[in-house]
């Protein structure tokens, strides 16, 4: 009923490891359940509850307000029952009954708060304390322990045990340079292990032994080669798993808690950075089911010591070859200067937003450039100086439009181009997540990729798609019969040379299927994003007009662009960057201005979806840097074309002019059927006639952990493409294996 | 007083790490993670024979297709049965690689289970039941004449000619004729330390004596001499009505 039948044995994808195991032919088992059930009526603790049937005894006590204490149940895992810290009384049961195991019954009764329950609760407290170190002052975990608060709260002030055989001790298990593990604290709840195998798809870890000597790892030596594999940091109730990089670093008591927007991809993930004085410690994920439920990805996790490194302090202007630090007043009078002598005109003035850039920059931007005259606003990416080919007059042309819940209704996916467990690790594991629970069944189109879960492999070209499209293939077939089939286009498919022949062939597809794809309650045509600005700035507009598309730039104005090929920018071009790493575009800059990164400052995020998120600022920006859009405005006065803006809100009323989705927040807005449909016509008219080239849709990420200037700073990140990406041992295991003392 | 010390406590005592923790380690007696040596590597091919692949096959085509994995028990004893009593690292991932399951489900099983064993084991397997029936029957004497006559080894180790591992295990489900001990597949019952030796000695020859009681007694009837059931049981038809006889 509640338990999911063990499906975590699904033929894997497979990490490196897997690949020694080549399980990839055998059929899925998966359990259907009934999608919506009757709802229920029982009694917890004098009070009436109606729970939907099939929920576990314990959300219903949670409905019903009483606090459970729990170990091993978690809301998103599958159920075990093995802690049995959630013991409850039940009318006619003879014995305590563990809430999370058990079905919530009508008419039932249960108590919660019953010299029974805590008795019971102390006799498993005292059980889980048998072999617990008694090490919480120097354990990473103290101050958010669940067990040293449930202890403090349910548990006994003595124990019984006084065993002369000592404590139970098990060997610290190398999970690579993101996770660390100190086994003595584990209490056994597998939640790790369900994490892993049910979401992140690492099938390696599991547990080993029994009774006394069981214990989590990977039985062989193996490091956890995941994406999400931060979020068992979380997940652990103990300080069996703490954060490696995050090691006796700060204690929860002492951290400022700032509710913020994630930047490393475009999903926009609900995080929480955690910040003292003027550094961010560490980021955490906050539950928001619509965009990351409550995982993140261990970029988004673990990137932020890149904050610390490579930053841009004071503004620097170019003299002769090095860069000279000047005062905010002579940059911007030198940008102006150089804006003037370049005698860059009209559409010469190139402006280029980059991957961290935020919206209110954006806006700011683009309105000083067409001030200026200039309609040549770039983006940073393969051909990002041309007009994109899905255009930006349709919404539903590159957003997300099933949007990221939506994923887990479909019961057909085709990825074209595109590879979800890097460019959105967490709407990766929605995929896996459905694959598991339902007959998804999920097609690839383009380099072959190693997913969590299994795929029909269809081609690697835009041919691969005609062939599709012409419904022989048994998956084509299976995609044609589907209830909600969806599309999902990789944001690379638009920077590819057969980008206006795809989007040709699927506009003319969609509009062929428009009875399964766009309906009025369902729209299966998906571009998923995968830079946090790239959403933004198609809102806004923020791209060139075909005839500038062809100027030579004079003065190019980098925002944050770090991508951009060197090349394309002329020799004799004034360039300002403005950003906040010293990354590729500083180092072509001849004025570099230092700019706020996103946890510096309180700016709006559109993610993949349309959803407009805002982010919040955690810490002042180092040194001299300010607030992107401040920048523009400052210089806009310099430049001797003011933007009629002058505070944050008044820049939102200008973005609610552009775009009224901008500026409300954590809501997607739809687009209807007919305006979907409508502008995958006006597309399909647009790219009539172009020609396939037959070149792979290559994934545009090859390194998962290095991806933006903030990343690329990380050291955390650059042992994990050591470990991870290369492959390499390079002594992690080491450091675990050092005695706790050394460290501290 | 002082200068005496550094006599009493060699220097080396000091050089060891600081024991920061005073509470004693609880080892447990196998080790639950795999650790690669020369004779157990997953670089060492292992396949099921002909012979056992049959077996595997027929055992698989018991469970559905998709529940192939129910098969992992069974097919990890054929394996450790082809692999001279012991499960290999090997062995384990050729099975998880026969019903297309993850290698750490195999491992899971293959370290829960006691039987299964992960290091190497000598020619004859001698499990000592010492669990409380037989331990009441004497199993200590049995446990000790066995150590004793294979050259003094201790519970769970191999004798140096390799013929011999010795464990103790729990009740194997033979009380009546306690105490036990399990050799190989073999049980033999009702021992003595004498019949204990015979049997030993006679495994050491590479013979294999009778299994079942050593004390001449037929399975675990009464050693005192039958009290009922003493006469011949009567056979089909025997007192019905003779259209029924």
């Amino acid at each position: 009923m509640l338990r999911i039948v063990s499906t975590v044995s699904r033929p894997s994808s497979t990490g490196r490891l897997g690949k020694v195991v080549g399980s990839q032919h055998s059929r899925r088992t998966f359990a259907s359940t009934s999608a919506k059930q009757a709802d229920i009526t029982l009694t917890v603790d004098g009070k009436e509850v109606t729970v939907p049937q099939g929920s576990a005894l314990i959300q219903a006590c949670e409905a019903a307000g009483a606090t459970i204490p729990r170990f091993c149940y978690h809301e998103r895992l599958a159920i075990a029952g093995n802690c049995r810290m959630c013991l409850v009384e039940v009318e006619r049961s003879p014995k305590p009954v563990a809430s999370c195991a058990m079905p919530a019954m009508p008419g039932s009764k249960v108590w919660t708060n019953t010299p029974l329950v805590h008795e019971a609760r102390e006799g498993v407290m005292e059980f889980l304390l048998a072999n617990h170190p008694l090490d919480c002052p120097v354990c990473d975990q103290a101050g958010e322990c669940d067990l040293q608060d449930q202890a403090m709260r349910y548990g006994s002030d003595r124990t019984r045990f006084h065993e002369i055989t000592g404590k139970r001790a098990v060997e610290n298990k190398d999970l690579g340079p993101l996770v660390k593990t100190s086994m003595n604290r584990c209490i056994q709840c597998t939640r790790c292990v369900r994490f892993a195998n049910e979401v992140a798809g690492v099938e390696e870890l599991g547990t080993t032994g029994r009774g006394n000597d069981l214990q989590i790892g990977m039985y062989v030596e193996k490091t956890m080669d995941s994406e999400l594999s931060g979020n068992v940091v979380d997940l652990c109730p103990v300080g069996a798993l703490t954060s490696k990089p995050y090691a006796f670093q700060a204690r929860p008591w002492e951290l400022k808690n700032t509710e913020s927007i994630d930047v490393m991809d475009a999903l926009g993930s609900n995080i929480r950075v955690d910040s003292r004085g003027v550094q961010v410690m560490r980021i955490q994920p906050r539950t928001n089911d619509d965009v990351n439920e409550e995982w993140i990805s261990d970029k988004t996790r673990f990137a932020y010591d890149g904050l610390r490194f490579q930053r841009l302090t004071t503004p620097l202007v170019k003299e002769g070859d090095r860069f000279v630090s000047a005062s905010w007043e002579d940059a911007l009078a030198a940008i102006a200067k150089g804006l003037t002598a370049s005698g860059a005109q009209g559409d010469e003035i190139q402006a280029i937003s980059g991957h961290l850039a935020d919206t209110e920059a954006m806006v700011a931007l683009k309105d000083l450039v067409n001030r200026l005259g200039s309609d040549n606003l770039a983006l940073d990416q393969v051909g990002g100086t041309a007009p994109p080919v899905h255009g930006v007059d349709v919404r539903s042309n590159y957003l997300f439009n099933s949007t990221i819940p939506g994923v887990e209704e479909a019961d057909a996916i085709l990825l074209i181009g595109t590879n979800p467990r890097h460019e959105a690790a967490v709407l990766n594991s929605r995929i896996r997540k459905s694959w598991l629970h339902t007959g998804l069944e999920v097609g690839l189109i383009g380099e072959r990729i190693d997913t969590t879960y299994g795929y029909d492999y269809l081609g690697g070209d835009a041919n691969a798609l005609s062939e599709f499209m012409t419904g022989k293939s048994e998956f084509a077939k299976k995609f044609k019969a589907a209830k909600k089939p969806l599309i999902i286009v990789g944001s690379a498919v638009a920077e590819h040379p057969d980008a206006a022949a795809t989007y040709n062939a699927l506009s003319r597809y969609v509009e062929l299927n428009k009875s399964t794809l766009v309906t009025p309650e369902w729209n299966g045509f998906s571009i998923l994003q995968r830079v946090a600005s790239r959403p933004a700035a198609y809102e806004i507009g923020f791209v060139p007009s075909k005839k500038a598309s062809t100027t030579k730039p004079k003065f190019v104005y980098l925002l944050n662009a770090d991508e951009v090929d060197p090349k394309s920018i002329p020799q004799d071009a004034f360039v300002v960057y403005q950003g906040h790493h010293g990354d590729l575009g500083a180092q072509l800059a001849d004025v570099c201005l230092p700019a706020a990164a996103y946890t510096e400052k309180s700016t709006t995020w559109v993610n993949t979806e349309g959803r407009s998120q805002l982010g919040r600022s955690a810490v002042p920006p180092p040194g001299a840097s300010r607030e992107d859009w401040k920048i523009i405005r400052a210089l806009s006065e310099v430049v001797g074309s003011p933007l009629p803006y002058e505070d944050v809100l008044e820049i939102r009323d200008r973005m609610w002019e552009i775009s009224p989705t901008l500026v409300r927040y954590d809501v997607t807005e739809p687009t209807s059927a007919e305006v979907a449909l409508a502008g995958l016509k006006a597309l399909s008219v647009r790219t009539t006639g172009a020609k396939i080239s037959g070149a792979i849709f290559q994934k545009p990420i090859t390194n998962f952990y290095q991806t933006d200037p903030i990343s690329r700073a990380s050291v955390t990140m650059a042992q994990c493409t050591r470990s991870f990406v290369k492959g390499e041992n390079y002594g992690f295991s080491d450091i675990g294996k050092a005695p706790e003392a050394a460290f501290a | 007083m002082l200068a005496r010390l550094p006599r009493r406590l060699p220097i080396q005592a000091f050089q060891a790490r600081r024991p920061l923790s005073t509470t004693l380690q609880r080892k447990s007696d196998a080790l639950f993670v795999h650790r690669d040596t020369p004779y157990n590597n997953p670089k060492i091919a292992f396949e099921f024979d002909a012979e056992t692949m049959k077996r595997a096959n027929e055992i698989i085509s018991h469970y559905p297709p998709q529940y192939k994995k129910a098969a992992v028990i069974p097919l990890l004893d054929l394996g450790q049965r082809q692999n001279k009593g012991w499960t290999s690292i090997s062995v384990m991932n050729y099975v998880a690689k026969l019903l297309e399951m993850p290698p750490m489900r195999v491992y899971e099983v293959a370290t829960f289970y006691t039987m299964f064993n992960r290091e190497p084991i000598g020619t004859n397997f001698v499990q000592v039941c010492t669990t409380t029936p037989c331990m009441l029957r004497g199993s200590t004497d049995i446990l000790n004449t066995t150590l004793q006559h294979l050259g003094g080894i201790k519970p769970g180790q191999t004798t140096k000619d390799g013929k011999f591992t010795v464990v103790e295990v729990e009740c194997q489900g033979a009380c009546s004729n306690a105490p036990m001990i399990v050799v190989g597949d073999d049980y033999y019952e009702d021992l003595t330390p004498e019949t204990t030796r015979k049997i030993l000695d006679a495994f050491a020859k590479g013979e294999k004596p009778k299994p079942g009681p050593q004390s001449g007694r037929f399975t675990s009837e009464n050693s005192a001499g039958l009290t009922t059931l003493t006469t011949k049981p009567y056979g089909p038809g025997e007192f019905c009505l003779p259209e029924f006889s």
